[in-house]
């Protein structure tokens, strides 16, 4: 579908967050010069056309205790790779996956995904079970856990005005 | 710090991760289904954002809808690894930046209004450290974001 300038300003306007007041749609509204009708209206078309795949709270994982990360990466013949994914996306473990290029020689590897579990040991059974049910085991494969986290907000697409929940 | 979670915390962050109310006031609509008062919802999720549980309550966009994005690496000497990321992390484009165990050690997201925007970054990036960047960008995305499950 066709994103017009308003969407992206509507999206660069919520990356930073709903504001936390009884009327955030209408607040949003009046950043941008819109009516709360027309937010509304415009997110729902942009959640029922699939640009906006998800709307909600979103969580850090880490705080709620679920401390590895896992990136998991398998270098995966291309033929394969999308019977393999829809495979390997079917464990409730998996919170993405994505095919990316490779990058020889610094990176041999065509298929990602994460993987959050409480410890390293249970993120390591859970890829096991998915390397062995989903036939992956035979791809070289390597999992990367993450260390420091240094950033993490939301993805910027446009210049976002000033977000905060006035009285105005 | 680890979230102790109390039952109604729980209850909203399981419930409200995706199709929160597209209605003129959500809170107070989430209030009365878990029963609480609407300031007292709003005072729970301020909370749990003081306390970095919640990032915020927003919209996860499908890649490559909107803008252009890419995930990139860089393999960095450990002693410089704090330095690098600082200078990564300057980017206003810059939303994820990560350490991870592996020789191609620090990874990152860039988001830009185009290609050229994202190029221009990881450029800059390169020059300003010194480093090479591996830019990954997607091909294919094979999930669907449906939130995270507290049950696990």
């Amino acid at each position: 579908m066709v994103i017009d300038g308003t969407d992206e300003r509507l999206l660069g306007a919520l990356a930073d967050g709903l504001p936390l007041c009884p009327r955030p749609y209408d607040e949003v509204g009046r950043w941008l010069g819109l009516s709360e009708g027309q937010v509304l209206s415009r997110l729902r078309r942009l959640i029922s056309t699939g640009v906006v795949k998800r709307f909600g709270v979103i969580v850090r994982h880490r705080e709620l205790g679920y401390r590895a990360n896992a990136m998991v990466v398998w270098d995966v013949p291309d033929q394969l790779l999308p019977g393999l994914a829809h495979k390997a996306i079917q464990f409730d473990c998996v919170t993405l996956c994505y095919e990316r290029p490779r990058r020889q020689p610094d990176w041999p590897y065509n298929l990602f995904c994460m993987i959050h579990g409480k410890d390293r040991k249970t993120v390591r059974r859970q890829l096991d079970r998915l390397n062995r049910q989903t036939g992956l085991q035979d791809c070289p494969h390597d999992i990367l856990f993450s260390g420091q986290c240094f950033k993490q907000k939301g993805a910027r697409y446009h210049a976002a005005p000033e977000l905060k929940c006035g009285a105005a | 710090m680890s979230a102790d979670l109390s039952s109604l915390e729980e209850k909203i962050l399981n419930d409200y991760q995706r199709d929160f109310p597209l209605e003129p006031r959500p809170y107070d609509r989430i209030a009365g289904c878990v029963g609480i008062t609407e300031e007292e919802l709003l005072e729970t999720l301020g909370n749990l954002q003081n306390r970095n549980v919640v990032s915020r309550v927003g919209a996860v966009v499908k890649p490559q809808t909107v803008g252009a994005s890419t995930l990139a690496a860089m393999k960095v000497p450990k002693n410089r690894l704090r330095e690098v990321a600082e200078i990564v992390n300057s980017f206003e484009a810059v939303n994820h930046n990560y350490e991870r165990e592996h020789s191609l050690n620090l990874w990152f997201v860039v988001t830009a209004p185009d290609e050229q925007g994202v190029k221009d970054v990881l450029k800059e990036i390169e020059n300003q450290t010194g480093l090479k960047v591996i830019d990954l960008p997607l091909v294919t995305s094979f999930h669907i974001d449906l939130g995270f499950d507290l049950k696990w």
